[in-house]
């Protein structure tokens, strides 16, 4: 979806101001939004692709006025109401610390294994797809349609395109190949930007096609 | 309160909205039987106090001074991390990246925040606002500069745009004058942003003496 959370390359948000002895949370809630998140998630109702999706699915207004936990709290809202774990729809018990703890101390592997060879090797000159997926996707606006090379093959995962199913369905965890892909930074952005500059995408295999 | 226009919205008792709809929310799915708060603390605890940067300066400390170590991190990221004990969420996928006078790597999350919370800890505010998602992968040398950074025009700049589970942390270049420094006196120069690649390692003068 071309949301407006997918903001490489704008121009219109000023300057990066990094902020000195910059404390975890700016309020007692934000810690609160992110421990209820997490504790929520741990429940099984959704999965981090259907979470991520939920976030950049809010209204665009809402987004970029909101404080980064308050798009948690936000989506983390959406989410409760539609996987029934509110209404007893979806049944699940507290975590207590030491689940928890347990849980994200775990390696939640993303790796999948496929019998599919994978398409494209270091070296390789791949086209982003110039596609604009209705639903979630991880390929950012600023690469589609553009050449780049193959730089890094992380392996075979599960792909948050399938995996954002609506909440309530059954998520689609078939993995595909995923890439780092370098871009030039003057094909991104123009032959007036920076020449030393490269942009590297990590990118699905269904997003990327052969080029010459 | 809405209608009491004298309210003093300063005073220490008032909740804000947000603390309000948290609690509620909160409230609600202790009641539900769906959260526990000691778990909540645990959670809160655990991200202020126990998971930061000091580990991935750990990691780039040892880097550093063990060479086969150094190989094994940009080779096996997630294995060699794992050994220093340090692993779990968003840590899944971790991959290592030395920072070179030739070329310097550094990471944004243009969509979200992706970040290698088990090295690094949470992100910062920065990390995650629309200026810097917008500007890394367009305009590096202008995030760095607005570090107080400037790179030689010769060093290539490799922005990591990092949207899901990959996770990256970059070694900076190690220190001039540290030459019999042992990797617990390194890693106090070692800085968070050295690491996202927004900054440079401390130099010796500014060692934080602990």
């Amino acid at each position: 979806m071309n949301g407006v959370h997918d903001v490489g390359g704008m121009q219109c948000f000023g300057a990066v101001r990094p902020e000195s002895d910059e404390p975890v949370f700016h309020a007692e809630w934000e810690g609160r939004v992110l421990a209820l998140t997490l504790a929520t998630g741990a429940l099984g109702a959704w999965n981090i692709d259907q979470s991520r999706s939920a976030r950049e699915s809010l209204p665009p207004a809402v987004y970029l006025s909101s404080s980064y936990y308050r798009i948690w709290f936000e989506a983390l809202e959406g989410l409760l109401g539609r996987s029934g774990l509110l209404d007893g729809g979806f049944a699940a018990r507290a975590r207590t610390w030491p689940e928890m703890k347990s849980a994200l101390d775990a390696s939640n592997s993303f790796a999948r294994e496929t019998d599919s060879p994978p398409q494209f090797a270091v070296g390789d000159r791949v086209r982003a797809r110039m596609i604009h997926p209705a639903g979630h996707t991880r390929l950012p606006r600023s690469v589609r349609g553009q050449v780049g090379t193959i730089v890094l093959v992380h392996g075979s995962q599960v792909f948050p395109d399938r995996d954002a199913v609506p909440i309530g369905e059954p998520a689609d965890q078939t993995p595909e190949w995923i890439y780092a892909v370098e871009f030039s930074g003057t094909d991104l952005w123009g032959p007036d930007s920076d020449p030393t500059v490269t942009v590297c995408v990590d990118a699905w295999e269904p997003y990327l096609e052969a080029a010459s | 309160m809405a209608d009491d226009p004298d309210h003093d919205h300063s005073g220490g008792s008032e909740l804000s909205e947000m603390d309000a709809r948290v609690r509620a929310l909160e409230t609600l799915l202790t009641e539900r039987g769906l959260v526990d708060p000691a778990a909540l603390d645990g959670i809160v605890e655990t991200y202020e106090h126990e998971i930061g940067p000091h580990r991935g300066a750990q990691v780039v400390a040892r880097a550093w001074t063990d060479p086969d170590f150094r190989e094994w991190l940009v080779r096996d990221a997630t294995t060699a991390v794992a050994s220093m004990g340090y692993g779990g969420r968003a840590g899944e996928h971790l991959i290592a990246l030395a920072n070179t006078p030739e070329v310097h790597n550094m990471v944004v999350c243009t969509l979200c925040s992706c970040y290698p919370w088990p090295v690094l800890g949470l992100p910062p505010v920065w990390y995650k606002t629309p200026a810097y998602r917008a500007k890394a992968v367009r305009d590096p040398r202008g995030v760095l500069a607005d570090f107080g950074v400037t790179l030689p025009d010769s060093t290539r700049i490799r922005v990591w745009d990092s949207t899901s589970e990959q996770r990256y942390l970059f070694v900076p270049m190690r220190p001039d004058d540290t030459e019999g420094w042992d990797a617990e006196r390194l890693a106090t120069l070692v800085t968070r942003d050295s690491m996202i690649g927004t900054g440079l390692a401390s130099a010796p003068s500014q060692e934080t003496v602990s």
